[in-house]
């Protein structure tokens, strides 16, 4: 029998940081959160925002259709051989954090045929609040919530409201309308994330995505940071 | 049998190699009408056991005897007509290889990833995967058996909403048919590849083209 040296998860086979030519792969940045909370809208949104700086790219995990992935083909935000689509069994959490090899081959495959590449989004498909990305398909997470979900979300919790690196909440535009008590969600959100940063957004008023584009260009500054010179079978992981 | 917890660590449905994507058929066949019970899911699983489940199993067996596996790839397109099947295969072929290359390292799944980057049909893999993990043939050909009749069984707990206990005990009165069935897929990989079973299962091929088109669906096949 063959066994690996001592590392629990052979880093190589996910989330190694060089590719097979030496170069360093994309950034890639995970987007979840409860159905109609404006995860594709928020990506379609990210892409304009960013194309023109990164070389960018998209992979969409629907529950049952292609339909996030032909909204964003409709709206042109980028071409056709930048977005995939992963199909998830009626399982879309399982596809994003218990076995993600279809996401990882849709994420290599996109470095391949339209690579080099800077930055990848990878959307969930909608699901419930405890949905969260494996560590070996993405580097950083966004969890997105809407105001008109229930100004409760916040407080109920849960692994993606806590444990995100970034929790968007989303439609503030409708507060008014659905009752729903800014204030008291971005204090509950604070007592369960801590230092971890909250953006309300609003993407039909100004300035709509730009401040989480800003944060995703920070993002992606600190990744070619960490990962200045990449070198073919020394690059280490990020603490 | 050599190892038996690694055989139930290759053969657990939650071994993470893309198989919960897939309904094996189902899918269609629920669509269809043709399984609206656990006694239809029953004799779906039966027939899919005897046809695709013993060709998958025949080629497992080959392949963790030590057969080429590329001769074993070839083996496995001829016995697979429908293109979408062939996809489907070598999609799952590429997940599991993923899989087992970070659970079983070894020289022989490098070799058969670097001759097929984008994926040598799943039971080569399975083979493969299992004699990296020190199992026998007749391990590897239990694992294809039981796959093939464990991912409908699945699927269909999801797409009928179907007691899950039923689907269980369905599976646990054809093990002993899937036992039958790994013993055959064992016998055969003594042989040549040439004479492996080929025993096909056209409705699977003419649905699986068919639910491919699909536009909306739950599992990917």
């Amino acid at each position: 029998m063959h066994l690996d040296h001592a590392a629990p998860c052979p880093e190589r086979h996910t989330a190694s940081v060089t590719l097979p030519d030496g170069r360093r792969r994309a950034l890639r940045v995970g987007l979840g959160g409860p159905v109609g909370s404006g995860k594709t809208a928020t990506v379609a949104a990210l892409c304009r925002a960013l194309r023109d700086r990164y070389s960018l790219a998209v992979v969409t995990n629907d529950i049952y259709t292609r339909e996030d992935a032909a909204f964003l083909l409709r709206e042109a935000v980028l071409p056709p051989e930048r977005i995939t689509a992963v199909e998830t069994g009626a399982c879309p959490h399982t596809a994003i954090r218990d076995d993600i090899s279809a996401n990882l081959e849709a994420v290599e495959d996109l470095e391949d045929e339209a690579g080099p590449l800077d930055l990848v989004l990878v959307e969930s498909g909608g699901d419930n609040l405890t949905a969260t990305f494996s560590k070996g398909l993405v580097d950083v997470q966004i969890f997105v919530i809407d105001v008109a979900g229930g100004d409760d979300i916040p407080r109920k919790g849960g692994p993606g409201v806590t444990t995100a690196d970034l929790l968007v909440v989303n439609k503030t535009d409708l507060a008014p309308y659905v009752g729903s008590d800014l204030a008291g969600m971005a204090r509950d959100a604070e007592q369960q994330r801590g230092a971890l940063p909250v953006l309300f957004q609003s993407l039909r008023t100004e300035p709509g995505v730009l401040p989480l584009a800003d944060w995703v260009r920070e993002q992606c500054a600190a990744w070619a940071a960490t990962h200045a010179a990449p070198d073919a079978g020394t690059a280490a992981l990020p603490a | 049998m050599s190892g038996a917890a690694a055989l139930l660590v290759l053969a657990d449905g939650r071994f993470p190699a893309g198989g919960h994507a897939h309904s094996g058929g189902a899918e269609a066949a629920v669509r269809a009408g043709r399984v609206r019970s656990a006694s239809d899911l029953a004799e779906f699983c039966r027939g899919r056991l005897h046809t695709a489940g013993l060709t998958a199993a025949a080629l497992a067996a080959a392949a963790a005897a030590g057969h080429d596996p590329l001769v074993l790839d070839e083996a496995a397109d001829a016995r697979t007509p429908s293109p979408a099947l062939r996809r489907t295969a070598r999609r799952l072929g590429r997940q599991l290889m993923r899989a087992a290359r970070a659970t079983w390292p070894g020289p022989d799944l490098d070799a058969l990833a670097a001759a097929r980057p984008k994926g040598a049909h799943q039971p080569v893999v399975l083979g493969l995967a299992a004699r990296s993990a020190g199992l026998g043939p007749l391990d590897a050909a239990q694992a294809a058996a039981y796959e093939s009749i464990s991912s409908p069984a699945t699927a269909v707990v999801r797409l009928l909403s179907l007691d899950p206990l039923e689907a269980t005990a369905v599976l646990a009165r054809l093990a002993p048919a899937a036992d039958e069935v790994a013993r055959q897929a064992e016998a055969a990989a003594q042989g040549a590849v040439e004479e492996l079973p080929a025993a096909s299962a056209p409705l699977l091929e003419i649905t699986a083209e068919q639910h491919a088109a699909w536009q909306v669906r739950l599992f990917a096949s």
